[in-house]
């Protein structure tokens, strides 16, 4: 069986643990194996029917009260009781803040290695070879896992979602026992940051700006083009990030976050290697800048030559006439 | 207090990565190696604890001779001690093994240590799965991705980055955590910092002085190949007015791309 774990935000499932269920999905039909799912918390069965017709057959519901707020460790317990139970073959993890967090926690609790963060799965002799991005994407990692069950995360944005469409599915509760003596981490409080704007690992489309954005005044132009596309956020290069002009949660590349929208559109941005690294994978890169001999032009699909600044007036109202 | 952190040798982010497709492995000869970023800010964070509460910071690193020259780093960047855990193993990807390795480490040379402190992920390898199966390995909480820390007597709290928002995570010591930048601005070497670091020694600790045998430590990660990845070519570039340029751009958008 292949068992994917959906991560839920506010009692709706998020698209990436989705992502990771369609990819369950076609590699389960692929191995002639079952699919399910298993979601952590009380009272989350309304979410059944969204995971059915994304083609799992049966839901868990791993329930006690404590799993109303996050912790790695209990969420590590109820998983790993739930795989002992169950012996699933794969279990499949969206690789989102939480994914990250508990993937690997899980993998060490039933002693298996983790392929993190893929980006390709495929089925090769029977066994599941999986790719990930190495050095940010500037190298491609192919690998088996010897151990079973394998455990991976999908990076998000990149497995197509497949077909929704109303089915039968069974639910099965399991009432988790927590140890009471466990030194542990919980989460006290979740801090939005300015209304909890979309994370540039999650955008659809990146509108990124580099060094050529001049100061952290201007970068409120992105914002605005950000705030007429839909499921866009806001991105930069590290030179903006390390002038202070923006957070650094908007970073795009080595030491930022590497991502694959739909659309990246980069904003005085050079190109430099590191950037290049955590871009590069875009699947449409169009880029704005002064310099014809700017290295972000070698990857971008389509670049203007132009001043930002002047070109961002008018784009905004030929994105809005086209957007309505 | 007894503070370890965790190191890796990386190559710095602006090389180019080369492959050698015979052994499935990046070639080294002509990359310049660095401490990995995120495992900066641990050390500064580290460096931070111990001048406002007083203890030791150990700096450790698994892996070959070479990584020495990050241990050395570190110790001018103001640690006590460093320790290097030999292994000439060549990279293995697998997180479960390089976390077993300083488990091991932890439990029979420093089972007093109050924080261990990581890179959020090794700029490399790009795992972020080592400090997680740590924590697990030897029973203890964690937080991961953390952007503040405060430690207060046997007690932690850390804001940790989720998408678009931070939890704010409690946990009793001790504990480990991953740094992410954002932490703090690690201090640069002084010049007296790097005399004392020459000065100082640094034990070698081999894999069988922690009780494995090679045999124990099989990677469980079967490389199959190793690729760069495919070159995107280049695309139209235009020049001219902003307005046609601007409506250029948005025709490519909606009607090639069909993305808007």
């Amino acid at each position: 069986m292949i068992l994917t774990y959906i991560e839920l935000k506010d009692n709706k499932i998020k698209k990436a643990s989705l992502e990771a269920l369609s990819e369950g999905k076609r590699k389960a039909a692929e191995l002639n194996m079952g699919l399910a799912a298993v979601v952590i918390g009380v009272g989350k069965e309304g979410v059944g029917p969204e995971i059915f017709a994304y083609g799992a057959s049966k839901v868990y519901l791993l329930e006690n009260p404590a799993f109303d707020k996050y912790s790695t460790q209990d969420y590590a317990i109820a998983l790993a009781s739930l795989a002992q139970k169950v012996n699933p073959e794969v279990i499949l993890f969206p690789a989102t803040a939480q994914g990250k967090d508990l993937a690997p926690r899980l993998a060490a609790k039933l002693g298996v290695s983790l392929a993190s963060d893929c980006t390709k799965i495929v089925v090769k002799n029977g066994k599941l070879e999986f790719t990930r991005p190495i050095f940010a994407g500037k190298a491609l990692l192919l690998f088996t896992l010897k151990s079973t069950p394998k455990v991976a995360t999908l990076r998000p944005n990149v497995f197509p979602l497949g077909e929704s469409r109303t089915q039968q599915g069974e639910l099965v509760k399991e009432s988790i026992v927590l140890p009471s003596e466990q030194p542990k981490a919980r989460v006290v409080e979740i801090l939005q940051e300015r209304g909890g704007e979309m994370d540039v690992s999650e955008a659809d489309i990146i509108i990124s700006g580099g060094r050529g954005m001049k100061g952290p005044e201007n970068f409120g132009l992105l914002s605005e083009l950000s705030s007429i596309i839909p499921r866009s956020a806001v991105g930069a290069s590290r030179s903006a990030v390390d002038s202070g002009w923006i957070g650094h949660q908007h970073q795009v590349g080595q030491t930022g976050k590497t991502v694959s929208p739909n659309l990246y559109m980069a904003f005085g941005i050079s190109g430099a290697i590191q950037h290049l690294a955590g871009m590069s994978s875009s699947k449409v890169i169009v880029a704005v800048n002064k310099d014809p001999d700017a290295p972000i032009f070698k990857v971008a699909d389509f670049g203007v030559v132009g001043d930002l600044f002047q070109v961002i007036p008018p784009l905004k109202e030929e994105l809005k006439k086209a957007l309505a | 207090m007894n503070i370890l952190v965790f190191v890796k040798r990386v190559p710095d982010t602006e090389s180019k990565i080369r492959i050698n497709p015979e052994t499935n492995s990046v070639v080294e000869e002509g990359l310049n190696f660095v401490i990995s970023p995120y495992d900066e800010y641990a050390m500064e964070e580290a460096l931070r604890i111990r001048e406002a509460k007083g203890g030791k910071v150990t700096a450790v690193t698994v892996g070959r001779d070479e990584s020495l020259v990050i241990l050395k780093k570190c110790l001018a960047m103001g640690a006590d001690e460093a320790v290097l855990i030999r292994d000439a193993t060549p990279e293995t990807y697998d997180g479960l093994r390089t976390a077993r390795i300083i488990a091991g480490f932890i439990r029979t040379k420093s089972p007093d240590c109050k924080l261990l402190l990581f890179g959020k992920q090794s700029v490399g390898a790009d795992n972020s799965q080592v400090p997680a199966m740590v924590a697990e390995l030897l029973g203890l909480p964690q937080a991961n991705v953390v952007v503040k820390l405060e430690i207060d007597g046997d007690e932690g709290v850390a804001h940790r980055e989720i998408e678009g928002a931070q939890e704010k995570v409690a946990f009793p010591l001790p504990a480990v955590i991953t740094a992410q930048k954002g932490l703090n601005e690690p201090r640069y070497e002084t010049l007296k910092g790097i005399m004392m670091a020459k000065k100082k020694e640094i034990p070698i600790i081999s894999i069988e002085e922690l009780g494995f045998r090679p045999e124990d430590l099989a990677s469980g990660v079967e490389i199959t190949a190793l690729e760069l990845p495919p070159a995107r070519q280049a695309g139209k570039v235009v020049t001219g007015a902003p307005e046609e340029t601007a409506r250029q751009l948005v025709d490519f958008l909606h009607n090639d791309a069909k993305i808007i």
